[in-house]
């Protein structure tokens, strides 16, 4: 495909998906942001123009700023756990030992649980502050249970997000490290490098690119975490759970407000490109190589 | 120093046992060549040497030490692969001095060392590269360069110019070669080449099955082979081997006689048979005569400006004194 002529045929023949993702992306969102600007209730039509009354009514309400934070830490934090988590169990797992088969399909499984039946789980089985896993243990040890979901919502969140997104982490950086030549590793080790040399100065670098894939699909599925606070926190105590997406059905959506809702899907938008902005700078660089 | 013993050492992987016990002295200075058929446990013993693998008998002893159970940085061995296994993400400077910094040297002098190595290798103009960007060659000279600067007690190449292409192999061979004559350390080097063997060697360890089957300096193995295998397997193109009543007729049960010991004439000699085919390299000609009634095909080397050429009938006749007798067992008689 080096010719001109040939540059002109692919573009050609490439024109009509092109053209067809383009209006499939570009007709949501372009209604989406007509919808913004008007006052239109479900249950109360017709809409009606307001502006950006939409936009200044959700961006002053007392739960953006902390819904933002939340968001932020939930995306940080389940990145931290699941890249740091995600390394140690690939490298475990990518050792030989015995029913090696079925260990890396237990660790992948989490990954087939949906969010709702696996929070469920959470919430009732191991963080219920009398009936759970987590509360027998403190007894156990004669320690008072602790209600985790209302004393620690943010954390207990990322706890069972992090859970939810760890097998994909393994999994991708566990193919990285099989992929890892043993002859340079075999080369460190005469050249008199320890295993946490090794592990530094080889291990880490060929899994840059891996982490960076790992971080970056992770974050965009992240940033719309929904279902687990859905079901377990509701967002509270307060407003200590709620994040963007659930602070966006809070506001609109539970009140049938479409024009709300539209405004929010904007914002949330907006975040995940300034988000994608600041990760790209980041890590992007990993990338092409 | 660097001088390495091997005192029955075997290994085995599971059940298969690849090296059964072997003895092996290697002197100081001395430039060493385990060459055999692809398979036969080159590298594995050259791994066991550095300590890559563990042995499963017997002792290692360098420079009279027991380095049996030593690990592969303690034994003051470097090694060259044949993947070159250079570090990917780091420039051609950082890998050579990456031994110098795990051994925590001062940087001016592994700087110093750097430099030395680059100008001996031609690797000045490249230092700032990565791996990535360097031709195959390059890359073997970066893999020796990180060997050279450790200053090891003995080099370990295995198979280091089997993926260049023909040119550059003969090149790197002769810097190798020119590197020891230099340095004059211990180097092992493990081939399936026979002609690297025989150019590079002080002594040439030929292996089959994991068995050592003769040791010694390469004339001595071009000139008495112990066995069918040595014969076959040292020089090019190979000896012919014939059996049956031509062989009898020695007293043996084969015999071998290399293709530059069998004189041709066109009109009489011993053999008489038709060229297959003909290669004319111009320093000389090889002949492939078939129809002899004694082997299917016997290799002949003539002088490069003979006239001759396939289909031409063509006599020959063996230098009876570089005949190679051997007898039921394979060895020599
Ligand atoms: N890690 C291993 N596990 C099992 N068998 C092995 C292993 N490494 C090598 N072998 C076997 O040992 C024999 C010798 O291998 P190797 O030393 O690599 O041969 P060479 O370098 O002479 O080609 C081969 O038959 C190979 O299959
Ligand atoms: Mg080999």
């Amino acid at each position: 495909m080096a010719t001109q002529r040939a540059h002109k045929a692919a573009r050609l023949m490439i024109s009509p998906s092109v053209i067809l993702l383009l209006a499939w992306m570009i007709i949501p969102l372009g209604t989406t942001i007509y919808f913004s600007f008007l006052r239109y209730n479900i249950l109360t039509p017709p809409p009606s123009w307001t502006g950006v009354e939409n936009y200044t009514y959700f961006l002053t309400d007392p739960a953006f700023i902390p819904a933002l934070v939340n968001t932020l830490v939930l995306v940080l934090g389940v990145l931290i756990i699941t890249t740091v988590g995600g390394i140690l169990l690939a490298l475990l797992l990518n050792m030989d030992f015995w029913g090696q088969g079925i260990v890396r399909i237990l660790v992948i499984s989490p990954f087939f649980v949906m969010p709702t039946v696996s929070a469920l789980v959470w919430k009732n089985m191991f963080m219920h502050p009398v009936n759970g896993l987590f509360a027998h243990l403190f007894r156990a040890v004669g320690l008072q249970p602790v209600d985790f979901l209302s004393t620690m919502p943010l954390l207990s969140i990322i706890i069972m997000v992090a859970w939810a997104w760890l097998p994909f982490a393994t999994l991708i950086l566990l193919t990285a490290l099989q992929s890892l030549d043993s002859e340079q590793m075999e080369a460190a080790e005469m050249d008199g490098a320890g295993w946490l040399s090794r592990f530094i100065y080889l291990t880490l670098p060929h899994l840059t690119r891996s982490i960076t894939v790992v971080v970056l699909i992770q974050t965009i599925f992240l940033l719309a975490v929904f279902a687990e606070i859905y079901v377990t926190t509701a967002g509270g105590p307060g407003y200590a759970s709620t994040n963007i997406p659930f602070f966006i059905y809070n506001l609109s959506l539970k009140q049938f407000d479409a024009g709300m809702g539209a405004a929010g899907g904007v914002i949330a938008v907006i975040i995940a490109n300034i988000v994608a902005f600041f990760l790209m700078r980041a890590v992007g660089k990993n990338l092409e190589l | 120093m660097g001088n390495i013993t091997l005192e029955n050492v075997a290994k085995r992987f599971g059940e298969v046992e690849v090296i059964p016990p072997l003895d092996l002295n290697i002197e100081d200075g001395e430039f060493v060549v385990f060459v055999g058929p692809s398979g036969c446990g080159k590298s594995t013993l050259l791994r066991l040497i550095a300590g890559l693998e563990d042995v499963s008998g017997g002792r290692i002893l360098i420079d009279g030490q027991d380095a049996t159970e030593a690990s592969p940085a303690k034994r003051g061995l470097a090694m060259v692969f044949q993947s070159y296994a250079l570090y990917p993400h780091m420039s051609v400077r950082k890998n050579i001095a990456f031994p110098m910094k795990m051994a925590g040297m001062p940087e001016d002098e592994q700087k110093r060392r750097i430099d030395a190595a680059a100008t001996a290798l031609n690797l000045t103009d490249y230092l700032d590269r990565r791996p990535g960007q360097l031709s195959g060659g390059q890359r073997q000279r970066v893999a020796i360069g990180r060997a050279i600067v450790r200053e090891p007690s003995a080099f370990l190449f295995d198979e280091p110019l089997s993926n260049l292409d023909a040119a550059l192999r003969v090149g790197m061979r002769l810097e190798i070669s020119e590197l020891h004559n230099r340095l004059k350390t211990t180097m092992i080097y493990v081939t399936h080449d026979q002609v690297e063997a025989m150019t590079m060697a002080d002594k040439i360890v030929v292996l089959q099955a994991g068995r050592i089957e003769q040791v010694g300096s390469p004339m001595e193995l071009y000139r008495n082979p112990r066995n069918v295998f040595v014969a076959g397997f040292i020089g090019s193109p190979k000896m012919n081997l014939l059996t049956g009543p031509t062989a009898a007729e020695f007293g043996a049960e084969t015999i071998g006689i290399r293709p530059e010991h069998i004189g041709v004439s066109t009109e009489s000699g011993k053999w008489k048979g038709r060229i297959g085919v003909s290669e004319h390299l111009g320093s000389d000609t090889f002949f492939y005569v078939e129809g002899t009634g004694i082997a299917d095909a016997i290799t002949v080397r003539a002088d490069g400006e003979i006239d001759l050429y396939h289909g031409d009938d063509i006599w020959l006749t063996p230098q009876e004194d570089k005949l190679h007798r051997f007898g039921k067992d394979g060895n020599r008689i």
